[in-house]
C-alpha cells in the first residue's frame, strides 16, 4: 500500500507529466483557454489513461511476454490505444450519453496525446505489476488534470493583462508554464 | 531535380517544423538539455521520417482511404522500432539519455503530418526529399535550442567548456522550466518578425507560424484543435 502511494504521489506531482516530463504538451497548450474545456479534456485523459494502462499491462504480461514478442510493444501499444479510444467513444455514446456529451469531443484528440503511450511504455520500463501500472496511469493522468486546469485558470486571468505585443498568445503561455514548472519543483522534497 | 531542391528549402526554412510550424513540441522541450541530445533526437526522427515517407509514398495507391491512418501508424511504428534497436545496439549512450522519447517518435505529429499531407499524395523521390528537408529542419531546430540551453545552463557547447570558469552556470536552463522559457523567447521573437511583416503588408506573412490560431491552418484536420475552439 505504501509503495502504491509513493508511485501515485511521485507520478502526479513530483514528476508531473506535463511540467517535468513534457508529455502531452499539445493539448496542454491548445485546450487550456478556459477552465471548463480544460477540465473536460483533463477528465477524458484520466479516463483513457487509466483504462489503457490497465489493458496494455494485461496485454504485455499475458500476450507479449509468453510469446516472446516484447519488441513489438511500441506497435502493439499504439494500435491498442487507438482502438481503445474508438471503443470508449462508441461505448459512452451508447450507454452513458451525459458523460459522452461532456467528454465526446476530446476523445479523438487523445490518440495522438503522447502521455497515453508514454505511460504505457513507462510501466513496462519500470517493470511495474498490473496494479502498480494502473495506479501509475491514474496518478499521471490526475497530474495532467491538475496542471491543465491550473493553467486554464491562470490564462483566463492573463487574458485581460497588458502583455508586451510580441509575447501575446503562445509565448506568454510558455512563460506561465515555466513558472508553474518552478512551482512544481517544490514537490520534489516530498519523496 | 528542381522539385527535390524546393522540398529541402521548404523543410529547412519556409516550413521549418520547430520554428515556423511549431510541431513536435514534446521532444523539442524534453531532449534539448544539450546540443548533442538535440542532434541525436533530430537525426533519429529524420531517419524515421525519410523511411516512412518513402514507404507510404510507394503504397499510396494500395492503402484504402478509409484505413489510411491506422496503416500510417503501423508503418511509422515499425520504423521507430527498427531505429530504437539500432540506437540501443550501436549508440547505447545516446539511447540511455533519450530514453522514453525514442519510442515516442511514433506520436510525433511531424511524421504523421507529412505522411498525411505530402507522402500520401506525391511520388517517391519528392517524398524522400520532403522527409530529408523536414527532418533536417527539425534537427537544426532542436540543435539550436540545445546549444542555447547548454551554453547558458552549463557553459558548454557539445560538452566542451567555452565560457570561462568564472561564469556561474544558470542551472535552471537545463532543468524543465528552462525549456519553457527558451521556447517562449523564440516564439516571441518569431511573433515580432511576423508583426513587422504584417505592418509592411507582406501577404505571405499570414501563413507563417502556428501559434494557437487554428482556423486558417491547413493542418487543422490532423491537429484537431479547431474542433475544440468551435465546441
Amino acid at each position: 500500500m505504501k509503495e502504491l502511494l509513493l508511485i501515485a504521489v511521485s507520478s502526479a506531482f513530483v514528476n508531473n507529466v506535463v511540467l517535468s516530463r513534457f508529455l502531452g504538451i499539445c493539448p496542454f497548450l491548445g485546450v487550456s483557454k478556459n477552465v471548463k474545456t480544460a477540465a473536460g479534456m483533463g477528465s477524458a485523459v484520466v479516463f483513457v489513461i487509466t483504462i489503457s494502462s490497465l489493458i496494455t499491462g494485461v496485454i504485455y504480461r499475458f500476450l507479449l511476454v509468453p510469446t516472446g514478442f516484447e519488441y513489438l510493444q511500441t506497435i502493439v501499444f499504439i494500435l491498442v490505444i487507438a482502438a481503445l479510444v474508438q471503443f470508449v467513444e462508441m461505448f459512452l455514446k451508447k450507454l452513458m450519453p451525459p458523460l459522452y456529451n461532456a467528454l465526446g469531443v476530446y476523445l479523438p484528440l487523445i490518440t495522438t496525446n503522447c502521455a497515453v503511450l508514454g505511460v504505457a511504455l513507462t510501466n513496462v520500463q519500470k517493470s511495474y505489476t498490473i496494479l502498480q501500472g494502473t495506479v501509475n496511469g491514474a496518478a499521471t493522468a490526475l497530474g495532467f488534470l491538475v496542471s491543465i486546469v491550473l493553467m486554464a485558470g491562470i490564462r483566463e486571468k492573463t487574458e485581460y493583462n497588458d502583455i508586451p505585443e510580441s509575447f501575446r498568445g503562445t509565448p506568454i503561455v510558455l512563460v506561465t508554464a515555466g513558472l508553474m514548472a518552478i512551482a512544481f519543483f517544490g514537490f520534489s522534497g516530498l519523496i | 531535380m528542381n522539385k527535390c531542391m524546393e522540398r529541402l528549402y521548404n523543410g529547412l526554412i519556409k516550413e521549418n517544423p520547430t520554428f515556423v510550424l511549431m510541431l513536435g513540441m514534446c521532444p523539442t522541450l524534453a531532449v534539448t538539455t544539450s546540443a548533442i541530445n538535440g542532434i541525436g533526437m533530430g537525426l533519429s526522427t529524420t531517419v524515421v521520417l525519410i523511411l516512412s515517407n518513402m514507404l507510404i509514398s510507394m503504397l499510396r495507391k494500395i492503402i484504402p482511404d478509409s484505413v489510411r491512418m491506422p496503416a500510417f501508424i503501423v508503418v511509422v511504428a515499425s520504423f521507430v522500432t527498427i531505429v530504437q534497436f539500432l540506437l540501443q545496439g550501436f549508440l547505447p549512450g545516446l539511447y540511455d539519455s533519450l530514453g522514453l522519447y525514442i519510442p515516442l517518435i511514433v506520436v510525433n505529429c511531424i511524421i504523421l503530418g507529412r505522411a498525411e499531407s505530402y507522402a500520401s499524395k506525391n511520388p517517391v523521390l519528392p517524398s524522400i526529399f520532403d522527409g530529408i528537408g523536414m527532418g533536417l529542419g527539425f534537427t537544426v531546430g532542436l540543435t539550436s535550442i540545445g546549444i542555447v540551453r547548454e551554453l547558458i545552463g552549463s557553459g558548454k557547447i557539445f560538452g566542451l567548456q567555452v565560457l570561462p570558469d568564472s561564469y556561474e552556470p544558470v542551472t535552471i536552463f537545463i532543468l524543465a522550466p528552462g525549456a519553457f522559457f527558451v521556447l517562449a523567447c523564440l516564439t516571441a521573437l518569431q511573433n515580432k518578425i511576423k508583426n513587422k511583416m504584417v505592418q509592411k503588408g507582406d501577404p505571405s506573412s499570414e501563413k507563417i507560424g502556428c501559434g494557437t490560431d487554428c482556423s486558417s491552418c491547413g493542418r487543422k484536420n490532423i491537429c484537431g484543435s479547431d474542433t475544440i475552439n468551435n465546441a
